[in-house]
């Protein structure tokens, strides 16, 4: 990856940072060993392959910093006014599994936007303001929007249990079609699920689990019971109607210039009313990119884009691309579920960026 | 001079002399017992170098051995990217050894790990904590289930008597080595239908990045045509 000498990245930085704090950011640090369990109860054990886990002798697990997010995030929870805009410069550290060029610690350079008001035009603002740092790079922009994805499953006409088992996999996307597969009733079901069933219909679930063996374990027989007659319930329920599931997947795979994605969902919103809020968002979204002077029929859009490497984006996604063979420059959304898990039952819409100065660097710099 | 690594002792190292013994190659111990350096006949250029099973893979990955004997899974389990370090020369078809995930016999209302997704989600809600799964394979299975789509669990570390973990309410399932499964049976725990991580056994391997001149390149030549591989 970069040649470049680490004075020149973070000459890049810090200019990135100063064009963060003339648009009314204010500069924020964060520790670099961060406590573990908050990133692994937010990401789970996958984390634990991406990032430098320590052992503190009196704090237990710590992580070295995988990114500013997550810290920034419990700052402003913990006592920011509002709206607030933050910015940082700092080194994240990855821990790489694979053998290659990719680095384990680089300097991040970011901008966060904690604002209730108006959504689409804090979404347009953070972009518009990344965007235009960059600009002299000509990158390739992709937009997306993990919400319209979720919402489509909202409107599903199914179960809430069925529902709530898509939106956990939404960032798992193995895992979501083999969900949809079997809600939509395109899979046989698991003959041994079918089995269970019908032994369920002479015997109780207690009787099933004397007849199995003692219990061990934490797990107790009311949780197993309980799930028993969640999938005796579930067994009865009809398949998702085919055309919802190709309403889904018309969405997973739909790639194009933004207006003409604009006019895909709409025309998807047509058949499935529960999506009309998504599209008016991005349509609201697209209107304050203009404003902002953004270009948005040379926007690309992926709606399924950032879903297997942006897990906390819930909403507008962006990434900044120089090449195929290059981690995105800059990448950056929409994290509202983020504040909520983080906050302790209270919550703020927030969306922020960030650039990796030694790319910026690698690609001749911003001068 | 090919290093050839095997290991020093157990029932591994004498499965694996009785591999090349039926080869034509013998693999002794010279000196002393207890002195972990032999010599190989049958087949020129090449040292035998006694090593902890376990060691193996971090030799082979470092390109101190040229060639090694040990398990799939160890291989696996302890060198990040091994397949770009490491090649798989042949499997010598002993020290089978299957690595499963297996839950509690008595969660009639779990065959799959799609069952166990969903449980590791129920569980979490209902206890304030990840569905823990305890095996000393941490890199294997974590690999597995981020593959397979499975959340909400967490491992926990476990370096022995594994299968022993649920009933001391330290970990909710396993994941661990098994032959037979009887072990599993005995502590009332069954393997999930499609809980199947790796089907491992014993297998030469050859690094990559060891020093490969032009007579080690002879001489593994002559010893592969030796041992038919």
């Amino acid at each position: 990856m970069s040649m470049a000498a680490k004075p020149a990245i973070r000459a890049e930085g810090q200019r990135l940072l100063d064009a963060f704090r003339a648009a009314g950011a204010v500069p924020v640090e964060a520790d670099i060993l961060q406590p573990a369990e908050a990133l692994l109860d937010l990401y789970g054990e996958d984390i634990r392959a991406r990032a430098y886990v320590t052992a503190d002798p009196l704090r237990g697990e710590m992580m070295l910093r995988p990114d500013f997010t997550v810290p920034v995030v419990q700052m402003h929870m913990a006592g920011g006014a509002e709206p607030a805009r933050y910015a940082y410069l700092g080194e994240v550290f990855r821990r790489q599994e694979r053998l290659g060029a990719r680095a384990s610690e680089y300097l991040q350079a970011g901008f966060e936007l904690f604002d209730r008001a108006d959504p689409p035009a804090a979404d347009a603002e953070v972009f518009a303001c990344i965007h235009g740092a960059l600009a002299p790079l000509g990158l390739r922009a992709v937009t997306g929007d993990i919400g319209i994805l979720a919402d489509a499953v909202r409107g599903l006409s199914t179960t809430e249990r069925r529902k709530a088992a898509l939106m956990r996999h939404i960032w798992r996307p193995g895992r979501f079609r083999k969900l949809l597969d079997r809600f939509g009733g395109r899979a046989a079901p698991d003959p041994r699920r079918a089995e269970l069933i019908d032994r369920l219909a002479a015997d109780t679930p207690e009787a099933l689990i004397a007849a199995a063996g003692p219990l061990i374990g934490k797990r107790a027989a009311d949780e197993i019971a309980a799930r028993c007659a969640a999938l005796v319930e579930d067994a009865a329920e009809p398949a998702i109607p085919a055309p919802e599931v190709a309403t889904v997947e018309a969405i997973l795979s739909l790639r194009a210039k933004a207006p003409a994605a604009l006019e895909a969902l709409r025309g998807h919103a047509a058949a499935m009313p529960a999506l009309a809020p998504a599209v008016a968002r991005l349509e609201a979204r697209h209107a304050a990119l203009a404003a902002r002077g953004v270009d948005v029929a040379a926007l690309d859009f992926e709606a399924a884009y950032g879903r297997t490497t942006m897990e906390y984006y819930d909403g507008f996604v962006f990434g900044l691309l120089a090449g195929d063979d290059m981690p995105p420059v800059a990448t950056g959304g929409r994290y509202d579920a983020l504040t909520a898990v983080l906050g302790q039952g209270r919550a703020i819409p927030a969306v922020g960026g960030v650039i990796r100065p030694g790319l910026v660097a690698a690609l001749g710099g911003l001068r | 001079m090919i290093r050839l690594g095997v290991p020093s002792k157990g029932r591994l190292m004498e499965q694996t002399a009785d591999w090349f013994a039926a080869r034509g190659v013998s693999l002794r111990r010279t000196g002393a017992e207890r002195e972990y350096a032999g010599e190989v006949a049958g087949v020129a250029g090449v040292e035998l170098v006694l090593l902890s099973a376990g060691e193996i893979p971090r030799e082979l990955a470092a390109g101190r051995i040229h060639l090694g004997v040990t398990g799939m899974d160890v291989v696996r389990e302890q060198v990040p990217d091994w397949a770009g370090r490491i090649e798989e020369f042949g499997r010598l078809g002993f020290g089978h050894a299957d690595l499963v995930i297996a839950v509690p016999a008595a969660w009639v209302d779990v065959e799959t790990l799609d069952d166990l997704d969903a449980v590791a989600a129920a569980f979490r809600a209902a206890h304030g904590h990840r569905l823990r799964i305890a095996t000393k394979y941490h890199r294997l299975v974590r690999d597995f289930l981020r593959a397979e789509g499975v959340a909400d669990y967490q491992l926990v570390d476990s370096q022995g008597a594994t299968e022993g973990t649920v009933k001391n309410a330290t970990a909710e399932a396993i994941a661990d080595i098994t032959s037979s499964g009887e072990t599993l049976r005995a502590n009332h725990l069954k393997v999930l239908a499609d809980g199947l991580v790796l089907r491992s056994e014993a297998a030469l391997f050859r690094a990559h990045d060891a020093d490969w001149g032009p007579a080690d390149r002879a001489a593994l030549d002559a010893l592969r045509a030796t041992l038919e591989l």
